[in-house]
């Protein structure tokens, strides 16, 4: 079975020389396919836990007794959110990467203590973390200020009334902007091709290069598999909105 | 300071002041609350009855005077806030419900998070409480699928199950339609025959009249008069409360 789809593949390729499924018959090129698929998967998810708790604690500071806590926070998300991501990435991995220590496991090699992939985990959860705060807070800002005083009526601290009742109805507000953050943080993962992450796009350009031949093929790939990831998300965003529906609420 | 014994009034307001920035809205407020006692307070609009109610359980702040309750001075800096509202339970105009949580979750959510009790103890006289303001069969409902009327009583058992020596209760009825007011006086008028503490902001006169052991009215931030019911309606002596009166009734 596998072998009639790899010889389809190969006779399509000597015929159609712009149709060069390389990845689909050999398997080195299979293998960075995949662990370019992997690693992007692996950015993404990281991405997206470390910038929902960036979101989720820059909103309860935002609300902080603090002036000095607050104003970090709104200088925070002012430069990520209004610089470009590219940019972030660049200058986390060059300009910061300068300053970090290194170590050398061999006695030979020096090797940063945070790789390339650690700065594009940092970089990116910062920048989709800036957002997040912003989505957060606008669901706890619709939170009606008397159903807050009904809890604190009945003797809950200002934690309680936050876990018990503010963040649950917050979280149901804010759902539908928070999936469209984290979808464009999936997407935005492949800038990190410019600071040479080995992710999806980083090891579709490594296989173009080497077989121009199998350009066409692989931006396909690039747009299929970014669909799917995107699909995935999406849906699993959607389902968790419906599963969150409160009967008979905001109807 | 003399620890509070029951012949003492269980809430004592004196002489209270409360401005928001120039506008005062309280000019020095002074009513005493027996323990079972149930207490109307009525008056126009913008006269400083719900302000006054929210004062009790430190929801507002005061600038002067003193309020007590059981003793203890309620706007005293090193009160220990959380421990007064467990002793005073509040409802509200617009019930405030927790909407993400049923009838039943929203009663049970201040004993079991505050109180830290045993959860199937609270379970029992969650149910108990729902019976008692008459919602069985409704424990499961959001309050997005109850009535107006039936949310209130939810809000009123979710009060109540903090087990609570005083209830204020902040025109409770006011976003009610009328054929739902009545179930919602009913409960009330069962808690206070069961000896419950009550502080009323209402409008409901007839109610009022039939269930308080007294009535306070209050205009542009003082009372004006105040009396046993009968006396009060029946006999009032200031031309501001009988005008008020006469639009009323």
């Amino acid at each position: 079975m596998i072998d009639t789809i790899q010889d389809f593949f190969r006779d399509l390729a000597a015929s159609a020389p712009h149709w060069n499924f390389v990845w689909i018959y050999d398997d080195h090129q299979m293998n960075r396919v995949l662990t370019g698929l992997w690693m992007t998967i692996k950015l993404s998810v990281f991405c997206l836990i470390f910038s929902v708790i960036i979101g989720i604690v820059g909103a309860w500071a935002q609300g902080a007794k603090s002036s000095l806590l607050r104003a970090a926070v709104a200088g925070y998300v002012q430069f990520f959110r209004n610089t470009p991501p590219l940019l972030q990435l660049l200058f986390f991995y060059f300009a910061l990467g300068q300053f970090t220590p290194s170590y050398s496991p061999d006695g030979w090699l020096e090797v940063p203590l945070i790789s390339s992939v650690g700065w594009a985990i940092i970089s990116l959860s910062f920048f989709a973390g800036a957002f997040n705060i912003e989505i957060f807070r606008a669901g706890i800002e619709a939170v009606p200020h008397s159903t807050r005083e009904a809890a604190e009526s009945l003797g809950m601290t200002r934690l309680q009334t936050y876990t018990n009742v503010v963040l649950p109805l917050a979280l149901r507000i804010s759902l539908p902007s928070l999936s469209a953050n984290l979808i464009n943080l999936v997407k935005t993962t492949n800038q990190a091709y410019a600071i040479a992450v080995p992710e999806l796009l980083y090891q579709s350009v490594a296989i173009w290069n080497d077989y121009p031949s199998a350009q066409n093929p692989t931006m396909l790939l690039l747009l299929v598999a970014y669909l799917g990831l995107v699909g995935i998300l999406s849906l699993g965003m959607g389902s968790w909105e419906k599963k969150l529906r409160i009967p008979g609420y905001g109807a | 300071m003399t620890p509070w014994t029951p012949d003492q009034p269980l809430v004592s307001i004196r002489n209270v002041h409360k401005s928001y920035g120039d506008i005062e809205v309280l000019k020095g407020i002074s009513l005493d609350v027996m323990k079972g006692q149930v207490i109307c307070i009525i008056g126009p609009s913008g006269s400083g009855k719900s302000t006054l109610i929210r004062c009790i359980n430190a929801l507002n702040d005061i600038q002067s005077g003193s309020i007590l309750v059981e003793g203890q001075e309620v706007h005293d800096p090193k009160l220990d806030k959380l421990a007064l509202r467990r002793k005073v339970g509040m409802v509200f105009q617009q019930y405030n419900l927790f909407p993400h949580k049923t009838a039943l979750q929203n009663v049970m959510m201040a004993p079991i998070k505050v109180l830290k009790e045993n959860r199937a103890e609270v379970e029992a006289r969650a149910r108990d409480l729902l019976k008692k303001v008459r919602l069985e069969g409704k424990e499961n409902h959001y309050p997005g699928e109850l009535s107006g009327g039936q949310q209130q009583r939810v809000a009123i058992a979710r009060s109540l199950a903090m087990r609570p020596d005083v209830m204020l209760f902040d025109e409770v009825t006011a976003a009610l339609d009328p054929e739902t007011v009545k179930e919602v006086l009913v409960t009330i008028k069962d808690l206070a025959a069961d000896g419950m503490t009550c502080i009323l902001v209402t409008h409901e006169m007839g109610f009022a009249r039939e269930v308080s052991d007294h009535v306070y009215f209050t205009d542009k931030g003082v009372i004006v008069e105040h009396g046993a019911p009968a006396d009060f309606f029946g006999n009032a002596q200031d031309p501001r409360t009988r005008a008020f009166l006469d639009q009323v009734l």
